[in-house]
């Protein structure tokens, strides 16, 4: 009997120990703990030239403020059923949308769900609007959220994870970290581990979302933070997720969550 | 909806040069790029932008597919009357353009 | 065939055929061989061969006192390059007719035409440019006198690093 147990012993021990390293390394993606802490979050801004960097300081050159201008149109343009326009509920964008997109992506308590911008906007347009919904990266929902998300310029990130927002960041943030694709890469591969560093002739940024909608020189448009993650999918040769998929909606938190403190600086420029 | 936007200063003296930009939303389709499904997008650039100054062309552009996407211009005219700053544009398409801005001079 | 045949010494035909391979070897390492793809560097003092460029000067020379470019040497992306011109010491009204702008490698070379009225007595330019992929640029001001003044500009242009098919 006690040589049964002795022999038990060390594939037992081996177990244990095995299960142990294995909590230990599972234990990062329960806690809330930051790879990159707050204090050396850099703005994508800083990882593009400085033709980038004037274009986007330029409020007249800056690409993405013909957006911008073309939201600020749409804000008082009626729609629907009831002929109501953004500004009939929310009046002056300046001062009702201040402050709000830096605190998305946020739970909407009522209908239970993750909302970005984008759907936010296509939230009030279907349901207070009686209108259609804006199709993912038309021109007019771009002009929107880039409207929406100028008029926190300036404002720190702070997406909220407590409450229901909570297992959307769990999700987005085994997202991130997951190897995915042809080049078995995931998001921290290069945002994480080798930011700062050249890639061909760029350097990599943090990969942070405070400046979308963006102007892309790469598009020749302006495209939604959607758009660049599904470009960084096609970069690793991975599926690419569809827009409004809920994977994509969770990462947007995490990465929120990740920029804290970041000033948003929509409508951004970069390479 | 013509989308674009037009800066002149405020005000400016008479004699004075002043800097006209202006910034045109428009996509400048070269012609050499494919759709997704291989076919090749026709070119649509702006070939030609007039800048008039109360009626008397101030300044002309010959463009093409070598500006970029959204184009940015950015010139100099001398201050004669108040009046109007006028851009006109044409494409490939054919489509026209047209643009204005007001102007105050004094002296 | 027997295990050992591929392990026979190579056949004439297959001798000819490595020696004219070595041979082709050597070549490439020949200086001045048209096959070597090491560039030139860059003379801003010589314009170059740009057919468009050559139909619009007939002949005429150029001098590349007076004409000004501002353009980044490193692009960040091909698709959007910021571009400033500007003639020195043309500060009178028409002092300066036109400014064309030529590109060495874009398919459409003729890039652009800024046309000043008489009136104007400013000639700064600002814009942004396309370039596909590293090249020269030339700026030429056609002055009242009909004089002609140009600015070569060499741009470094690269891909992007991550292929985007959003």
């Amino acid at each position: 009997m006690s040589r049964w147990f002795a022999r038990a012993l060390r594939p037992a021990f081996a177990f244990a120990s095995a299960f142990i390293i294995a909590i230990a390394l599972a234990a990062p993606l329960h806690a809330q703990e930051r790879v990159l802490p707050l204090n050396e979050l850099k703005s994508g801004l800083e990882f593009n030239g400085a033709d980038v960097r004037n274009l986007q300081g330029d409020d007249f050159a800056n690409p993405g403020m013909l957006w911008v201008e073309r939201g600020e149109k749409l804000w008082s343009t009626p729609a629907g059923a009831g002929g109501q326009s953004c500004a009939s509920c929310h009046q002056d964008a300046k001062a009702s949308m201040k402050g709000v997109s830096a605190r998305y992506p946020a739970f909407d308590t009522q209908s239970r769900r993750l909302l970005n911008v984008e759907g936010r906007i296509n939230a009030c347009r279907t349901e207070k609007q009686k209108a259609e919904a804006f199709k993912p990266e038309s021109e007019d929902l771009l002009a929107l959220a880039a409207y929406v998300n100028h008029q926190s310029r300036g404002l720190p990130v702070n997406a909220s994870i407590a409450g229901g927002a909570r297992e959307h960041y769990d999700r987005g943030r085994v997202f991130y970290y997951t190897r995915r694709g042809q080049m078995n890469m995931s998001c921290a591969t290069c945002h994480e581990q080798n930011f700062g560093k050249r890639l061909y002739a760029e350097t990599i940024s943090q990969g942070h979302p405070n400046a979308y909608p963006t102007y892309r020189l790469e598009w020749q448009t302006l495209g939604s933070l959607q758009r660049r993650l599904r470009a960084c999918l096609f970069g690793v040769r991975a599926e690419q997720l569809p827009y409004g998929s809920q994977e994509l909606l969770d990462l947007e938190l995490f990465l929120a969550w990740r920029a804290q403190g970041l000033p948003v600086e929509t409508p951004g420029v970069r390479r | 909806m013509a989308d674009a936007r037009i800066q002149v200063p405020q005000s400016v003296k008479r004699g004075e040069n002043f800097e006209v930009k202006i910034a045109i939303r428009h996509g400048m389709e070269t012609g050499y790029r494919v759709d997704d499904v291989g076919k090749q997008i026709p070119r649509n650039v702006i070939r030609e932008l007039v800048c008039k100054y109360n009626g008397a062309e101030a300044m002309r552009v010959d463009m093409s597919s070598g500006f970029a996407a959204n184009p940015l211009l950015q010139f100099w005219l001398v201050a004669r009357d108040s009046g109007e700053i006028t851009f006109e544009w044409v494409d490939d398409a054919g489509t026209r353009f047209a643009e204005r801005a007001s102007l105050t001079v004094s002296g | 065939m027997k295990p050992t045949d591929s392990l026979k010494p190579a056949s004439p035909a297959r001798r000819v055929l490595i020696g004219a391979a070595g041979a082709w070897g050597a070549v490439q390492l020949l200086p001045g061989s048209a096959l070597a793809q090491v560039p030139a560097p860059f003379n801003p003092n010589e314009l170059p061969p740009i057919p468009a460029m050559e139909e619009f000067l007939a002949g005429r020379r150029v001098q590349f006192t007076r004409m000004q470019m501002d353009i980044p040497r490193v692009a960040d992306n091909g698709n959007s390059v910021s571009l400033k011109l500007g003639v020195l010491g043309a500060t009178t009204p028409g002092a300066v007719q036109s400014i064309h702008l030529f590109s060495e490698k874009n398919p459409v070379p003729r890039m652009a035409v800024f046309r000043f009225s008489p009136q104007s007595a400013r000639f700064d330019i600002e814009s942004r440019v396309r370039l596909a992929g590293t090249q020269r640029v030339v700026a030429i001001a056609t002055l009242a006198n009909g004089a002609l003044h140009a600015k070569v500009s060499e741009v470094l242009v690269a891909i992007a690093a991550c292929l985007d098919g959003a």
